[in-house]
């Protein structure tokens, strides 16, 4: 991979390599931008490369020249949907696929560790990959991978939300209420989130009425929460960044997802970022569409 | 030097809280903080760091300061009552008992911040010295002793099955005094042997060779300059994890929100890593991510030194280390812009 | 807690400007009752409703909300109510999968000729709601109550 990339540095077809750079610890990889050769040397794609950094190349566009990036196979269904919103010109852009075996996660890796526990490779991973949506590269210009990386393994990942449509609202919202009530509105899930991209959010904008640094109360919770999933429902690759990056571990996924789910349900199966060209389900229509009135007719318990 | 067996200790969590408020690592939802304790709770007093630092007991992330009622055209001014819960936080590690001193020379400076002061006198703080550092601590660079805590009213060391109890303030005395029908009188020979142990451990963590040189105000000028800075703030994604976690950082806003009848006025916590900090009606001063970033290691490792007779406004708890997104943290700027003594 | 009967649902309704707030005004001047606590905010389409007004008025206190429009094919601007449609179908299933109650919101299509579907429309509405009570689980408790 390091060689590939000083090839096409050195030839000239790419000016920088977007990628993830060593840290003190095996976990702690930053992405970083790669200039030389010698830059690269630092050049890490490992158990931990669990980072999406397709949202770096919004960044990167506005550089001189083209970036070469390296994309999982999901990463890659972000800038496709980067791309679709142009927000990423793909000219300047080249992809390089890397194979995934699914991306460890350190605080269970410590955990199992201190416990002296031996666990499967999948108990470790990121949630994001134990749920894994497939190894195809949406986008690439290569391909680096292996037999290894090819293999599935995904569960169902609709499995959770499923758990939760089946309690009843009063199990559903003390579920959400001690969940967001542990939210410290870092905000590290919007901005991680290659779906987020405004210049200028509406949380941040004071004139909005609704910006907030703190959360002063549940309704503020969840107003922020249901705003920023909605906000990415239809576009939403379902790449799991924000629940990744949440320092309280809050399952944000599960928004996002039941979104994923309603429409796959209601206006048929979408998966963001697999087209370029397609309008996705919150921009798009049919005459017949459901009323409303579905969610209440659905049924669940009471 | 005092000491209790470590199978008394709910007799001990009990004989405060008949008296006070006592806070404790309590682990709730998979995270280990600071909460209030009842029995039945799940305290995890060994913890090597809470997940959040305890600054919240003393400097809330949310804190009401005055509200106005408004009715046609007369307003009400309902003043903010200080907070009167006398408490003892007990746990406290030596790295965020530290912050507290940081943190006071802020607050405790003319002007007097009353909430936090009221607070600060009504609190009473235990430290906990540590046994099993972990990989991501650095104290030791900034001269703190994780062994013998030396901020806090009291110092606590758990070493085998027994907790050795030592007052160290006037206020850790008289917190004593109240509990010590529990304690029996002991030498300190077991602590001394711990704290060498200990002492051993910190100094072969991957940390401890940081080195503070040349961060300080004479080289000020010279740091800010430095072209580093671009690369190393390149993936900071701008979010404010570092800055709520850090048991140091003290910067906060002032919103008022608008009740529709009335306006609720709050301090917040804020964050220098935030696009809006510091907005002023010209816009803003730092209108990089580079710059906002540049901000926050600045004033841990060279402004409030400057101000504050070179004592540094990071205490080396690691707790952006662990938690940081993407990764960056004050270890790899000091890394990159500062030596490394070995 | 004793039952208030002094108690009424507040509710708002959005109306689009081309049909439904002409419907209002058809039912207004047929002389048709609906309650006074339904405040209408006229909108110049429905799919200028955007997730955060609806919450925003829950935050401030509205115990219902309901967003009308023009029907289906009938829009001003040819298809604002589709993707209005769309929106309010996700946004009420995610208020349903918080656990926060499910009926205080609606989406209801009524043309400028419709002043008695208006009526009737908010008389259920209202009723419905009566029926829920007080809505606590989405309000901002600043905005209800006198600051202490």
């Amino acid at each position: 991979m390091t060689a590939r990339a000083a090839a096409l540095l050195a030839d000239g077809t790419v000016q920088r390599v977007l990628g993830w750079e060593k840290g003190d610890f095996d976990y702690d990889l930053t992405p970083a931008f790669f200039e030389t050769a010698d830059e690269l040397k630092n050049l890490v794609y490992g158990d931990y490369s669990g980072a999406n950094l397709s949202k770096y190349l919004i960044k990167a566009g506005k550089k001189e020249g083209k970036t070469l990036v390296f994309l999982k196979p999901c990463d890659t269904l972000s800038m496709n949907q980067l791309m679709a919103e142009h927000r990423v010109d793909r000219e300047k852009v080249y992809v390089i696929g890397v194979g995934c075996k699914g991306m460890l996660d350190h605080e269970k890796v410590e955990a199992a560790a201190a416990k002296g526990e031996k666990k499967e490779r999948l108990e470790l991973m990121l949630g994001k990959c134990q749920d894994c949506k497939g190894k195809t590269f949406a986008v690439s210009d290569e391909v680096i991978d292996d037999e290894e990386s090819r293999v599935e393994f995904g569960g169902n990942r609709f499995s959770k939300v499923a758990e939760l449509e089946a309690m009843t609202p009063e199990e559903r919202f003390a579920f959400w209420q001690s969940q967001l009530s542990k939210c410290i509105r870092c905000n590290a899930c919007r901005n991680v989130c290659p779906a987020c991209s405004c210049n200028k959010c509406v949380f941040d904008n004071a004139a909005s009425g609704v910006s907030a640094k703190v959360n002063a109360n549940e309704f503020e919770e969840r107003m922020f929460h249901i705003i920023r999933a909605f906000h990415v429902a239809g576009r939403c690759t379902d790449c799991g960044e924000c629940s990744r990056v949440c320092p309280q571990n809050i399952p944000l996924h599960l928004l996002n997802r039941k979104f994923i789910k309603d429409i796959d349900e209601i206006y048929g199966d979408y998966q963001a970022g697999e087209s370029v060209n397609e309008r996705h389900p919150l921009i798009n229509y049919t005459k017949t569409d459901a009323e409303p009135s579905i969610v209440y007719e659905r049924g669940g318990r009471e | 030097m005092l000491k209790l067996n470590m199978s008394k200790i709910e007799a001990l969590y009990k004989a405060l809280a008949a008296q006070q408020s006592l806070y404790l690592p309590i682990e709730k939802n998979d995270k280990v903080d600071y909460w209030r304790w009842a029995e039945g709770e799940d305290v995890r007093l060994t913890v090597q760091n809470t997940n959040k630092s305890p600054k919240n007991l003393f400097f809330p992330q949310l804190e009401n300061m005055v509200a106005f009622n408004v009715e046609g055209k007369s307003i009400e001014i309902i003043e903010q009552e200080l907070s009167k819960e006398k408490f003892v936080l007990m746990g406290v590690r030596a790295c965020d008992a530290r912050a507290f001193a940081v943190l006071d020379r802020v607050f405790l400076a003319e002007p007097v911040d009353s909430f936090y002061a009221a607070r600060r006198e009504n609190g009473t703080i235990v430290t906990l010295a540590c046994s099993a550092p972990a990989k991501s601590c650095f104290c030791s660079v900034f001269g703190i002793d994780a062994a013998n805590p030396a901020d806090g009213d009291v110092t606590a060391w758990i070493v085998n099955d027994e907790m050795y109890w030592l007052p160290r303030t006037e206020k850790g005395e008289r917190l004593t005094e109240s509990v010590k029908e529990l304690f029996t009188e002991t030498d300190d020979a077991a602590v001394k042997a711990e704290q060498d142990r200990v002492k051993k451990e910190i100094e072969a963590l991957p940390f401890s060779g940081l080195s503070l040189e040349g961060f300080d105000g004479e080289h000020m000028k010279e740091i800010f300059a430095r072209p580093e800075w671009e690369s190393l703030s390149e993936a900071c994604l701008g979010c404010g994890t570092c800055t709520f976690t850090c048991p140091t950082c003290q910067c906060y806003d002032i919103r008022d929100y608008d009740t529709g009848h009335g306006v609720q006025r709050y301090r917040c916590w804020d964050s220098c890593m935030y696009s809006d900090f510091t907005m002023m009606a010209a816009a803003t001063n730092r209108p990089t991510q580079m710059q906002r970033f540049r901000q926050r290691f600045m004033h841990k490792l060279v402004y409030y030194p400057m101000n504050n007779d070179g004592l540094y406004s990071c205490v080396g708890c690691g707790r952006c280390v662990q938690k940081c997104p993407i990764h960056m943290n004050i270890v790899k700027v000091m890394k990159t812009l500062g030596g490394q003594k070995k | 807690m004793p039952m208030n009967t002094e108690w009424k649902p507040k509710i708002v309704a959005f109306c689009c400007n081309w049909c439904s707030y002409a419907g209002a005004d058809l039912a207004g001047s047929s002389r048709l009752a609906y309650p006074a606590d339904v405040k209408i905010v006229r909108v110049p389409c429905s799919c200028r409703v955007n997730p955060l007004f609806i919450l925003r008025a829950f935050e401030r206190g509205a115990d219902g909300v309901i967003l009308c429009g023009c029907h289906p094919g009938d829009c001003h601007y040819t298809s604002g109510n589709y993707y209005a449609r769309r929106r309010m179908t996700m946004l009420f299933s995610m208020l349903d999968y918080m656990g926060v109650d499910k009926g205080r919101t609606r989406v209801e299509w009524v043309s400028a000729a419709e002043g008695p579907k208006f009526a009737a429309t908010m008389n259920d509405f209202v009723k419905t709601i009566t029926e829920l009570g007080e809505n606590v689980k989405l309000g901002d408790l600043r905005c209800k109550e006198s600051l202490k």
